[in-house]
Order: C-alpha cells, then sequence, then structure tokens
C-alpha cells in the first residue's frame, strides 16, 4: 500500500475566505481526475502569501483576486516572465460598484462628499475600496485629504472576498456614522433583496465604469500541456451537468470564459496612485529577480 | 417584446416580473424594459449577469433602455429533469414499480432537477408494499379519527368490587404494551419507505397516530381509580420483541397486522361486549374501529404482493414457524391477563359466574383462532395449512 500522491499533477492555489472553498476544489479535482487530468489544490489564507507561492513556482495555477493577478502581473514583469490570464467566470466580467448615500440626507453630488466620511469595505478590496476610491480621487477627492476615509476591514488579506466589510460598510451608513458607502453593484441588489436596505433608503450618488474581477492566472512556460487541458476541461463545464451544476452554483457562474485583461485599467490606476502595492511587490520581487 | 416596470424596483419584486416576460421568448430572444426606479439600472445590471442573461443599454427616447437577451442557464438547469409519477395513483403510471432513490422527498408528480443526492429508503418497490385500497383505508381513517377526550365518556361511573377492577387495570396493562408495539412497528417501516407511495406513508403514519390514542386512553382508563398500573411479564415482552426486531416489512405486517391486531380484534370485540363499566366498553370499542383498518391494510398489500411474488407465501409461512420456536420456552400470556379476562367476563367471584366467564375466554380464544384461521385463507392459505398456522400463533395474541 502507497500514499496517494500525484507527482506530475497541476497545483492550482486558492485563497480560503470561506470554509466552502473546500467543497469548491473538491468538486473541482473530481471532476478534472474523471476526465485524466491530475489536479490538486492548496489553500492559502490570504492573497499575498498566494502570489509568493505563485512567482516562487510551489504553485501552477493560482485562483487571483483582480488585485492579486495585478501583484502576479508586475512581479512576473520584474522576473522577465509574463502572466497570463487564462479563464474567469461569467460573472467576472463588467462588474460596477456604486457609491451609495442615505435617501434622506444630502449629500446629492460626489462633490458634497468633501470633508465627510465614505465607509469602504476591506482597505485591499478592489470592488469596495480601490476601484471607488480610485473614482472619487479622479473626481478631485483624495483619500484622506479630501474625504475621511472609514474602512471595515473584514478579513485583509483576502480581497474583499468576504462581504461582510460592504454589508458593515452599509449598517454604518444607515446608522448616520459614515455619508456614504461603497459596495459591489451585485451586494447593492443582494442587500435590497434580503432587506438589509429598504426600498428608497438609499440613493446611488456614482458608479464606476465597467471591470472585471477573478482569473485564473499562470506563468508562461509552466506545464503547458496541463494547463491547456486544464483550460478546456474549464470551458467544457456545463451548466446542464448535473454533477457540474452544483459546483458552478458554489462559485457564482453559469460558464467559464476565456481571460481577458482589458477589465483591470481602473484598478491598476487606483493601486498606482495610492501605492498599494508597491511595498509587497518591492520586497517579493527582490527575492524572486 | 417590452416590459414597462414603471417604478416597481428590484427590491420590491421587480425581478419576477422579469423573469416571467423571459420565460416567454425564446433562448437568444431579447426583451426591452423601461422603468423609473431609482437604482433600476445597477440592480438590473447585477441580476442579469448572476442569472446568466445578456444586457446593453441603449437610448431610446433621450431615456435609457434595458435589452435584455434571454441566456440558457435556466434550461440547462431543468434540460435534466425527470417527472416522479404522478398525483392521482389510480391513474396510469402514477405509482412507478421501483421509484428512484434520486426522487427523495420530492412530492409525486414533481418536476426532480436532476443531480439531487441518492436518498437511502430501503422499501422502495411498489410490489412490496402497494395497496390499492390505500387511498381508501386512509380516507376512511382521516374521517374515523376521534377525539379521546369527547368520544369516552370518562364522567361515567365506575364503581366496581376491587377485584374486578384490578382486573380490568391489569388487562388495560397489558394493553398499552401491545398498543405500543403497534405503534413502534410501522414507524419504523415509514423512515424506510420511498416517499413516492405517500398513501402508504400516510396510511401508517395515521396508524401510529391511532395507537397513540389507543395507549393514551387505556392508560387513562386504567388510572381513574388506581395510582399504579398492572404487571408487565418477561413472556409477553419476549413475544413483542419478535416483532419489534423483524426487518422484513411483508413478514412485520404479516405478523403484526394480519395475525397479531386480528387477533387483538377479537380481543377488543370481546372486552367491548363484557365491558364491567362504560368507558372499558368505549375505549375497547373506539379502539376496536381502527385495529379493523390496520388488518384490512394488512390483508390488501399482502395479498397484492402475494400475486407478484408467489415464494411470499412460503416465507411468511416459515415466520410464523420460527417466531413459534423463538418462543416456545416463553409463558406467552401472562397468567394474571388470562385470570382478569375471566374474571371481568365473569363480573363476580360467584361461582356460577366464574364458570361462565371461564368459558366465555375459551370461546374467545376459539373465536380468535377461527378468525386468523380466516385471514389466512384470504391469504390465499388452504384451510389445513390455515389451521395449522393459526395454532403456532403466540401465546400473547398480538
Amino acid at each position: 500500500m502507497a500514499v496517494w500522491y500525484t507527482d506530475g499533477a497541476l497545483i492550482m492555489g486558492a485563497v480560503a475566505y470561506d470554509p466552502k472553498v473546500v467543497a469548491i476544489w473538491d468538486g473541482f479535482r473530481d471532476y478534472f481526475e474523471r476526465r485524466g487530468l491530475e489536479f490538486d489544490y492548496v489553500l492559502y489564507s490570504n492573497y499575498e502569501r498566494q502570489v509568493a507561492a505563485h512567482v516562487l513556482g510551489y504553485v501552477d495555477v493560482a485562483w487571483n483576486s483582480p488585485l492579486a493577478w495585478l501583484e502576479t502581473e508586475r512581479l512576473a514583469r520584474l522576473m522577465g516572465r509574463e502572466a497570463r490570464a487564462l479563464c474567469m467566470r461569467d460573472t467576472d466580467r463588467d462588474l460596477t460598484s456604486v457609491i451609495v448615500t442615505r435617501a434622506d440626507a444630502p449629500p446629492r453630488r460626489l462633490e458634497d462628499l468633501r470633508g465627510t466620511r465614505v465607509g469602504v469595505g476591506a482597505r485591499d478590496s478592489p470592488q469596495a475600496t480601490l476601484i471607488p476610491l480610485g473614482l472619487l480621487a479622479e473626481a478631485g477627492l483624495r483619500p484622506d485629504q479630501d474625504v475621511e476615509v472609514v474602512p471595515f476591514d473584514v478579513m485583509p488579506g483576502k480581497h474583499g472576498d468576504h462581504v461582510g466589510g460592504e454589508r458593515d460598510a452599509v449598517q454604518a451608513l444607515l446608522r448616520g456614522e459614515v455619508e456614504a458607502a461603497c459596495l459591489i453593484d451585485s451586494n447593492l441588489l443582494a442587500f435590497a433583496q434580503e432587506g438589509t436596505l429598504r426600498p428608497g433608503s438609499t440613493t446611488v450618488l456614482a458608479r464606476t465604469p465597467p471591470y472585471d474581477h477573478c482569473n485564473f492566472t499562470v506563468l508562461d512556460g509552466v506545464k503547458p500541456e496541463l494547463v491547456e487541458r486544464f483550460r478546456e476541461l474549464l470551458l467544457g463545464m456545463s451548466y446542464a451537468d448535473p454533477a457540474v451544476r452544483p459546483l458552478l452554483d458554489l462559485e457564482g457562474l453559469k460558464a467559464w470564459q476565456p481571460g481577458r485583461t482589458s477589465g483591470y485599467r481602473q484598478l491598476q490606476a487606483a493601486i498606482a496612485a495610492f501605492g498599494t502595492v508597491d511595498a509587497f511587490v518591492e520586497q517579493l520581487g527582490a527575492r524572486c529577480v | 417584446m417590452r416590459l414597462a416596470l414603471d417604478d416597481l424596483g428590484f427590491d420590491e419584486g421587480g425581478q419576477i416580473l422579469v423573469k416571467r416576460a423571459l420565460r416567454r421568448i425564446p433562448e437568444g430572444g431579447t426583451l426591452e424594459v423601461t422603468g423609473q426606479a431609482p437604482a433600476l439600472d445597477v440592480h438590473l445590471t447585477a441580476w442579469a449577469r448572476a442569472e446568466g442573461h445578456g444586457l446593453q443599454w441603449v437610448e431610446r427616447d433621450g431615456r435609457p433602455l434595458a435589452v435584455l437577451t434571454r441566456g440558457d442557464a435556466e434550461t440547462a438547469r431543468w434540460s435534466g429533469a425527470e417527472r416522479a409519477g404522478g398525483p392521482d395513483p389510480r391513474e396510469p403510471g402514477a405509482v412507478v414499480e421501483s421509484p428512484p432513490q434520486r426522487w427523495g422527498l420530492a412530492a409525486r408528480g414533481a418536476t426532480v432537477e436532476a443531480g439531487a443526492p441518492d436518498f437511502g429508503f430501503g422499501l422502495v418497490s411498489k410490489n412490496e408494499v402497494w395497496a390499492d385500497d390505500a387511498v381508501r383505508l386512509y380516507a376512511q381513517a382521516v374521517a374515523a379519527q376521534w377525539d379521546p377526550n369527547t368520544a369516552v365518556p370518562w364522567d361515567a361511573p365506575v364503581d366496581l368490587p376491587d377485584d374486578v377492577e384490578d382486573a380490568v387495570v391489569q388487562v388495560m396493562t397489558y394493553l398499552v404494551e401491545n398498543e405500543t408495539a403497534a405503534l413502534v412497528v410501522p414507524s419504523r417501516f415509514i423512515a424506510q419507505l420511498h416517499p413516492h407511495f405517500r398513501e402508504v406513508m400516510q396510511l401508517l403514519a395515521i396508524q401510529a397516530a391511532d395507537e397513540a390514542r389507543h395507549v393514551e386512553v387505556f392508560t387513562r382508563r386504567a388510572t381513574l381509580t388506581r395510582t399504579e398500573l398492572g404487571l408487565s411479564t418477561v413472556g409477553g415482552q419476549q413475544s413483542l420483541k419478535t416483532l419489534v426486531d423483524e426487518p422484513d416489512f411483508a413478514i412485520a405486517s404479516f405478523l403484526l397486522s394480519v395475525l397479531g391486531e386480528g387477533t387483538f380484534l377479537t380481543l377488543l370485540r370481546f372486552l367491548e361486549r363484557h365491558a364491567p363499566d362504560p368507558i372499558t366498553g368505549a375505549v375497547t370499542r373506539l379502539a376496536a374501529q381502527d385495529e379493523a383498518r390496520h388488518v384490512a391494510f394488512g390483508v390488501a398489500h399482502l395479498r397484492r404482493q402475494l400475486t407478484g411474488d408467489p415464494g411470499l407465501k412460503t416465507r411468511l409461512a416459515q415466520s410464523v414457524h420460527r417466531r413459534h420456536e423463538a418462543l416456545r420456552q416463553s409463558v406467552g400470556l401472562n397468567a394474571e391477563v388470562f385470570d382478569a379476562l375471566v374474571l371481568l367476563a365473569a363480573g363476580s367471584w360467584e361461582l356460577s359466574a366464574l364458570r361462565r366467564g371461564s368459558h366465555l375466554v375459551a370461546q374467545l380464544l376459539r373465536d380468535m383462532d377461527e378468525g386468523r384461521q380466516a385471514q389466512l385463507r384470504r391469504l390465499g392459505y388452504a384451510p389445513a395449512e390455515a389451521a395449522e398456522l393459526s395454532a403456532l400463533h403466540t401465546r400473547n395474541f398480538m
């Protein structure tokens, strides 16, 4: 009897933002292995640890947040390599974030936020912090100078994957502790439907242009045949397949789409302006090159 | 197609209207949505993305117009779904022979999404459990439910000689013990039965509820005059344990419902006829009504099963022999119960009364035997075989 180990497997990194992550990736592993792709996964407690593992070669593929994608892309460039966004969910495309205020109180225009408190999600959340603050900055409202940023820092390191920070920001808005709150469009809908936000209680003051979210990231030259098979199998997953549908429902998609990188420009501009990942990239980059 | 939501938002049910409109167009077809609710554009964007529908915003007459393109997710979700039989058991195909475990708890006649988990129901064959009479018997059982508080004249006088009252309490103690077995046995099978056989499940459930009432009224009668109940014996419990331990549904039905409750029916009618007080008469009469239904279902489903499974007849007969062997060393009916029946039928310690009571109980045993033989003949046993099997039935009656 021997232990279970496959040396040639494709290893994927993912961040454990919720216990359901285990069910999701166990299910995916079964799906891939039934189709002849040796696959395994490693869970990290935060995206920076995962990015480090990826660029240092401990994992072959990373299921990355948009911020982790940009970190990897910069590190790859430093190393003279190329990062590629392999696939993404249909629900990762063309997201928007909103800045909402209470319907019964000013401000009425973006400019009215000057000098007020703005509630955001986790400080590393692209959707609930970095991209909306980028929008404010472009409008001349610099964080911590022209507006007071109030972070609701649930699970730092998980890049806002947990909904808690956005919910806390919205509840602070309803209690009058902040004058505006930033959140992703799907949570505005979810909070309305679950009753956190009563109909008519908030006003959408501003909305970002569309942007993209997670992707499977690979670095050039890593197990190209396995990576290609992985991509094919992902794109071949059908919502009509009862064995696959529960996994897609858990991961929140109807179909996988080819990766694209055109939807990360707003986040790129925001982190360039705020210097969000500079220290991390510099520190890790020094080890990699 | 066009849908005007006016000022109805997605936080007030707007998405239900959108869903309904999308179902009326083919996949790939478009639906134009207009509305003035605040944040409709944000909500609609997020909703369409999550549901897998395409969405484009165009300007029409100076106002934004959402153009939704119906996606295929809903069709894909239900593409492998199955219809789980039909609700009306009289319709052909409504109750299938072997419902799959994946239909699980779904209502019979529902559309079941593919991929549901397999349940582990042990009784999944129509032939094993079904009786066409189940529908009628269930309806009858529901209509015949009685309220122990009002159906029994609890205020009627009970003024019996002490010894006769003791006999009544002993008989009630014995009845409670036996009715508890009759509650536990069908309850165990309800959990094993595939819920596709809804009417059988309902019938077994109401049977268990019947027994619950019997346990209540017999206990109440016993405690009208006494603070303690009578005796429970090893022999009685050994006999009942063979029923509780029986894992086979057909055999358990045969031993409990046909032979056991059949015998009990004769006993309850005897007790009603010779009841020394109106309350004893009422509780035994009401219980007998229910037991008659339990026997009818047992006979009905076994008769159906016997036609499709000729080997069952032998297995059932063997089960009587096995139970007889298992109980050979036990006493069976406790002497106190037997004596109590004689005294109850006699009504006093008068010698002539005791003689009459003794004759009546002897006749009761003959009636029980004849009743069992009649049921066995209804199941297809030849008269000689029926007589032999009846003679081997437990001396504990149930």
